[in-house]
């Protein structure tokens, strides 16, 4: 088997199965089973992008989407105590908003690709094999070089949305019991615990002696 | 044709089975070997009645969890239930496929194999919350969901000790990380040095990513029975098991590559001796010096288990992001200026 065919086979296979997950995000019942079907989505993109040697961004992409915010949503999704019936009831209602956002994304999709095939704009050779360099090397060498200024600009609009994340959500109750971690560590057991010594047994005069066992 | 399949797909799979079935056995022999340093340190004999010294314990219960029934609780997510001890033993063996064992001997030499390990140990997790929500049972949704958070936050500060490691090797590639710690002064050479903090840290996050005690509040037996896997019997929670402990020996091996110089000798470069090639590992390294280190590391865990009463879930949250994520940020910056300046050798060439 050449090796390009089997390329060929893999990407037929991954993107089937992510269409086919992406699909049943929103046709499965069970939101769980949803989410879970959202997470094999991210799974075969991932796969995908590794066929294009794109090894840095699909397993950052498990590693961020797949590992830790998909995670945290399957939570969120687990502690909701969701009416099935209720959600369905809503289909037909919501069906001329979804069809005309689904359509919205179509044109601009098929517009951009037009615009694309209209430049016929080859796609140039894969930058890190002509630098000789790995994906993620040269990813990285790109990042800190060429894009340092969008890429430190968008890691301080990431710690803006984390502070305010929590700012948000920390809310102190005034009438909330609240310990101080410092001076639980700070604890000295003596403090707590007072040993005392003494004698494992009782005096042998206060209680009769046990029987002595007949040597053999 | 045929030339061509036995080469892309009966080789690879008889090199899969000779890291997985090895490794099967291991965790057999790695439960028999807990079971055994833990009642020497309870001043107690351990198993010691099948087979010599007991070794034969780990089969009998592989075989006896195997025979039981496996049983569905009420109202679970079939095929859910069924899927999560899958969910978590297939990450668990997948990382290996990056683990080189000597210079040679690995079985994908990827060159992202530092990020490709992160991603497998962080899809493990599935398997603990799903079991804990499919089971339909309040016990394993808490294990689930104490365990989730603890394996999200710990895996951070895991993530930044790489990223120091790999500031100083210059490469994600587990096999050029080993070599980047080479050197002619032993095992000073290693990043066990210029990276103590990292490696200490590195080493409760593996800890704690495994759930293993101090850090086995997923499965505190006195607060929730045992957590996610409490409905789970036979061999579907003899597929937890062996995921577990698939996962510590993995941590050890890590953490022997990382920072103890994988499968380099201690002694390299203090013995310039020709000596026949059974003998010369001692010095020129091998595959057996990586086995002695994970060996150590591995005990290591048995030791916590034995030794440190369990963290309680507040405090474990607090020391993973107040004080291992903030140290771990702080060397990173460290291991930049180390590499920067070249206060440290990076490799044999340096």
């Amino acid at each position: 088997m050449n090796p390009q065919l089997f390329q060929l086979i893999c990407f037929y296979a991954f993107g089937f199965v992510t269409v086919a997950a992406a699909l049943s995000v929103i046709t499965l019942k069970n939101t769980v089973h949803a989410v879970l079907a959202l997470v094999l989505t991210f799974f075969s993109a991932a796969c995908l992008w590794m066929l294009i040697e794109a090894e840095f961004l699909a397993l950052a992409l498990i590693v961020v989407y797949v590992g830790a915010v998909m995670v945290l949503f399957l939570f969120v999704v687990m502690m909701l105590d969701i009416d099935q019936e209720k959600m369905r009831e809503g289909f037909v209602k919501f069906l001329p908003v979804g069809l005309i956002v689904a359509a919205a994304m179509l044109a601009e999709m098929l517009g951009l690709i037009g615009v694309r095939a209209m430049h016929a704009q080859v796609m140039g050779a894969n930058p890190a094999a002509v630098a000789g360099l790995s994906n993620t090397a040269w990813l990285g060498q790109a990042l800190y070089t060429k894009f340092l200024l969008p890429f430190e600009i968008a890691a301080l609009i990431l710690t803006v949305g984390v502070v305010a994340a929590v700012a948000l959500t920390l809310r102190q109750r005034g009438d909330a019991r609240y310990e101080s971690a410092s001076q639980q560590v700070k604890v000295n057991p003596r403090d707590r615990v007072r040993i005392v010594k003494m004698a494992a047994e009782r005096p042998v005069d206060e209680s009769p002696a046990p029987p002595q066992e007949p040597k053999p | 044709m045929a030339d061509q399949l036995i080469n892309q797909l009966l080789w690879p799979i008889i090199y899969i089975l000779c890291i997985t079935v090895p490794l099967i056995i291991a965790v057999a022999m790695f439960v028999y070997w807990e079971r055994k340093v833990i009642g020497w340190m309870h001043v107690r004999l351990g198993p010691s009645k099948i087979g010599p010294f007991g070794l034969l314990q780990a089969f009998a219960d592989v075989v006896k969890l195997l025979i039981k029934e496996v049983i569905l609780p009420t109202k679970a997510n079939r095929f859910l239930y069924f899927m999560a001890p899958l969910l978590a033993l297939i990450p668990a063996l997948a990382a290996w496929s990056v683990i080189p064992f000597s210079s040679k001997m690995v079985l994908s030499n990827a060159n992202a194999g530092v990020l490709y390990l992160l991603a497998m140990t962080s899809l493990g997790v599935y398997g603990i919350i799903l079991a804990g929500w499919a089971s339909n049972s309040r016990y394993a949704l808490l294990g689930a969901m104490r365990s989730a958070a603890q394996v999200i936050s710990y895996e951070l500060a895991m993530g930044l000790c790489l990223v120091c490691v790999l500031v100083l090797a210059g490469s994600l590639n587990l096999t050029d990380i080993v070599n980047a710690q080479a050197g002619g002064k032993g095992l000073f050479d290693w990043f066990w040095l210029p990276l103590l903090p990292v490696f200490v840290i590195y080493f409760i996050s593996g800890v704690a990513e495994t759930n293993r005690a101090p850090f086995d509040v997923a499965e505190g037996e006195s607060e929730i029975v045992a957590g996610f896997h409490v409905e789970y019997s036979g061999s579907a929670f003899a597929i937890f098991f062996l995921a577990e402990y698939a996962n510590m020996i993995l941590v050890s091996f890590l953490a022997s590559i990382l920072f103890l110089g994988g499968w380099l000798s201690p002694f390299q470069g203090w013995i310039h001796a020709d000596a026949p090639g059974w003998i010369n590992w001692i010095w020129t390294g091998g595959f057996i010096w990586l086995f002695i280190k994970a060996f150590v590391m591995s005990f290591l865990f048995l030791w916590f288990r034995a030794t440190f009463p369990r963290y309680r879930y507040d405090q474990i949250m607090r020391l993973g992001w107040k004080v291992l994520i903030p140290i771990a940020i702080v060397w990173v910056m460290v291991a930049g200026c180390m590499k920067y300046f070249g206060w440290v050798s990076i490799g044999v060439g340096a």
